[in-house]
């Protein structure tokens, strides 16, 4: 090991040939460190009937209700994930966002009961303890809303990432694959779609195709290594991965095999996109590659010039992320972020680029390709093809975020 | 994914679709659609055990014993709708008893809820007026989702008749029915909805966004 003088000579020269950041960085030399009062107190004894929480510090680590747009109740409502703080690409269950049409049930696993029929040669009921004993699957997958952005289209007005993202999480699900318990009721070859329908006061129901549901649907009692949280649909729901979150219906019930889509209310009224010519575009259920720079983010304050990690998530419901491209001049020239493994299919994608800000203004942006070659489009891109004005769905533009001379991240969505 | 392949995965169930994923990785197949048109993404790589005695957990259930909960309406021609019938005028007072609180008067907005009339003929512009007259294709709509959600606070709890009554007053309201009209199995399939033809399949991507990386604006 280096003595303390051939290290401060070493720290000496390099700050001489990294120049001005790093000299800054350096010269502001640290206090003697007092004992800490944690080394001179025992802790908190081990709790065995209460469980863990985040440390008291982290107490503004929570989910939030947008603060643009005004809802005049609370039952069918949502919260958004605080993607500024979550390092990784999980969302921890008590910050995964939540999407209700009528409030959380508490459902008795007891008593519960799933239901298979229709299109089917037998119906079949089944019980939570019949649903665990089959052959499980876990599989990461991004979580992500259909009206993800719906506040922030040609204009800003959210200013954090959660407000702006947040209805976006990273989850392992746990459970059955939809295909082993279709099978066991025997599909009729002419059913072709699958009314999904929860347990829950707004009886919530979408029709899927018949293929996802035996391609990579899970029916799903667990996430993150604990049975689900009463509010991501406890104690069963289905999991529909790289979809928009509202066909994964929550507080499973009711799985009805038909020839056709019903069309109810939730694939006609809602979760339809409107279109310049007046109609509206149906069944678009695939959320379209997506990234957004978490750090630094809306409402965040730069310290002064040096070097910054620049991260974010990304990712695709149609494949995995192949190439994440930064700009810090406002989508003029682009360069390559490093991606971080793992990198799954349909499941978010950390990536990662050093930068040292000379402390101009500049505007940030992060642009994902996925497997099939798609490149993510600007606002402006999407604006050439879809109406968006008021409140639409499956916004998965490219996001900006300014910076100002005093290191003041905003967003500028649609004005970069 | 091909359409082709997607055909033999439907025929031969998911085994094809394992032994076609397993080792690739995933992800380098192409967007495939459903055997009705549906755009559903590239197929997800994803192993599932082959199971030489395939465990059976599911407990028979006939559909009479379903009934209760066999609420939905396939709504394009109304098959599900259960017997029973309802008027406008009926329905008017179901509604003030049971409606008004949040939708208003008229159902022309409350203190929770916009309104419920109008708007046929305004998606072209801004706002959009989305109402049930407006945005609905197939008139049975209105009592699938009367029936499963409403009222919110007290849920599946009114009779078939008041759900069709509920339904031809704001079929009414919007001018879509008579005074007179009543609703049934038969009659509420019949409505004819202004935005029957107002919705296209996915037809995404529909950006083709290309991958500059110097002076690129």
């Amino acid at each position: 090991m280096a003595s303390n003088t051939s290290r401060r000579n070493f720290i000496r020269k390099t700050a001489a040939l990294t120049g001005g950041a790093f000299a800054a960085a350096g010269a502001a030399r640290a206090a003697p460190l007092p004992v800490a009062p944690s080394n001179q107190e025992p802790g908190r004894i081990i709790d065995e009937t209460a469980y863990g929480m985040p440390s008291k510090f982290e107490a503004h680590v929570k989910r939030r209700r947008t603060d643009v747009f005004k809802n005049r109740q609370n039952l069918s409502d949502w919260s958004m994930t605080p993607l500024q703080h979550q390092p990784g690409i999980i969302t921890p269950n008590g910050l995964i966002f939540e999407r209700h049409h009528a409030g959380t049930p508490d459902i008795d696993p007891k008593t519960h009961r799933l239901v298979i029929h229709g299109m089917v040669k037998q119906p079949l009921e089944f019980a939570m303890d019949d649903l665990t004993r089959y052959p499980s699957v876990s599989r990461f997958h991004f979580h992500e809303c259909s009206g993800n952005g719906l506040t922030d289209w040609l204009k800003p007005a959210s200013t954090t990432v959660q407000q702006t993202h947040g209805l976006l999480s990273g989850v392992l699900w746990t459970g059955v694959p939809a295909s082993t318990l279709m099978e066991e009721a025997g599909i009729d070859p002419k059913g072709k779609w699958v009314l999904f329908e929860g347990a829950d006061s707004s009886a919530h129901a979408r029709s899927v195709p018949m293929e996802k549901v035996l391609d990579d649907t899970i029916i799903a009692y667990a996430m993150n290594g604990e049975m689900l949280r009463p509010e991501n649909g406890y104690p069963v729901r289905v999991v529909i991965p790289g979809w928009e979150g509202n066909v994964s219906v929550k507080w499973l019930r009711r799985m009805k095999v038909g020839d056709q889509p019903w069309h109810l209310r939730s694939e006609t009224a809602r979760y339809t996109d409107p279109m310049p010519d007046g109609k509206w575009r149906q069944f678009s259920m695939v959320m379209e590659t997506k990234s957004v720079i978490t750090a630094p983010s809306g409402g965040q304050k730069l310290k002064g010039p040096g070097f910054y990690e620049i991260t974010g998530l990304a990712w695709s419901g149609s494949g995995k992320i192949r190439a994440v491209d930064i700009s810090v001049d406002g989508g003029r020239n682009w360069r390559e972020a490093k991606l971080e493994e793992p990198i799954m299919d349909k499941c978010l994608t950390r990536f990662k680029a050093a930068w040292n800000w000379d402390g101009s203004p500049g505007v940030l942006m992060s642009r994902a390709v996925d497997s099939n070659g798609y490149v993510q489009p600007t606002v402006q891109d999407l604006q050439k093809k879809r109406a968006i004005v008021g409140f639409v769905q499956h916004h998965n533009a490219i996001q900006p975020w300014s910076i100002n001379a005093q290191g003041e991240v905003r967003n500028v969505i649609g004005q970069a | 994914m091909s359409s082709a392949r997607l055909r033999v995965l439907a025929i031969m169930g998911v085994s094809a679709a394992v032994a076609a994923c397993a080792g690739t990785g995933g992800g380098s197949s192409a967007p495939a659609k459903s055997s009705t048109g549906i755009w559903m993404g590239s197929a997800g790589p994803h192993a599932v055990q082959p199971l030489p005695d395939k465990p059976r957990f599911g407990k028979p259930v006939s559909e009479a014993d379903l009934a209760a909960w066999n609420i939905d309406i396939r709504t394009p021609d109304g098959r599900g709708l259960p017997a029973g019938s309802g008027s406008v005028s009926q329905g008017q007072q179901v509604y003030a008893a049971k409606c008004a609180a949040c939708h208003g008067a008229d159902a022309k907005g409350g203190p929770v809820y916009g309104t419920m009339v109008g708007g046929i003929g305004s998606f072209k512009g801004a706002p959009r007026v989305l109402t049930p007259g407006s945005m609905y294709p197939y008139a049975p709509i209105l009592f699938d989702y009367i029936r499963r959600s409403m009222p919110m606070d007290r849920p599946q709890t009114m009779t078939n008749d008041e759900v069709y009554a509920v339904s031809a007053y704001l079929l009414n309201l919007n001018g879509l029915v008579p005074a007179n009209a009543v609703m049934d199995a038969q009659s509420m399939p019949k409505v004819q909805m202004p935005n029957r033809d107002g919705f296209l399949l996915d037809d995404r991507p529909d950006t083709q966004a290309t991958r500059c990386m110097t002076n690129c604006k």
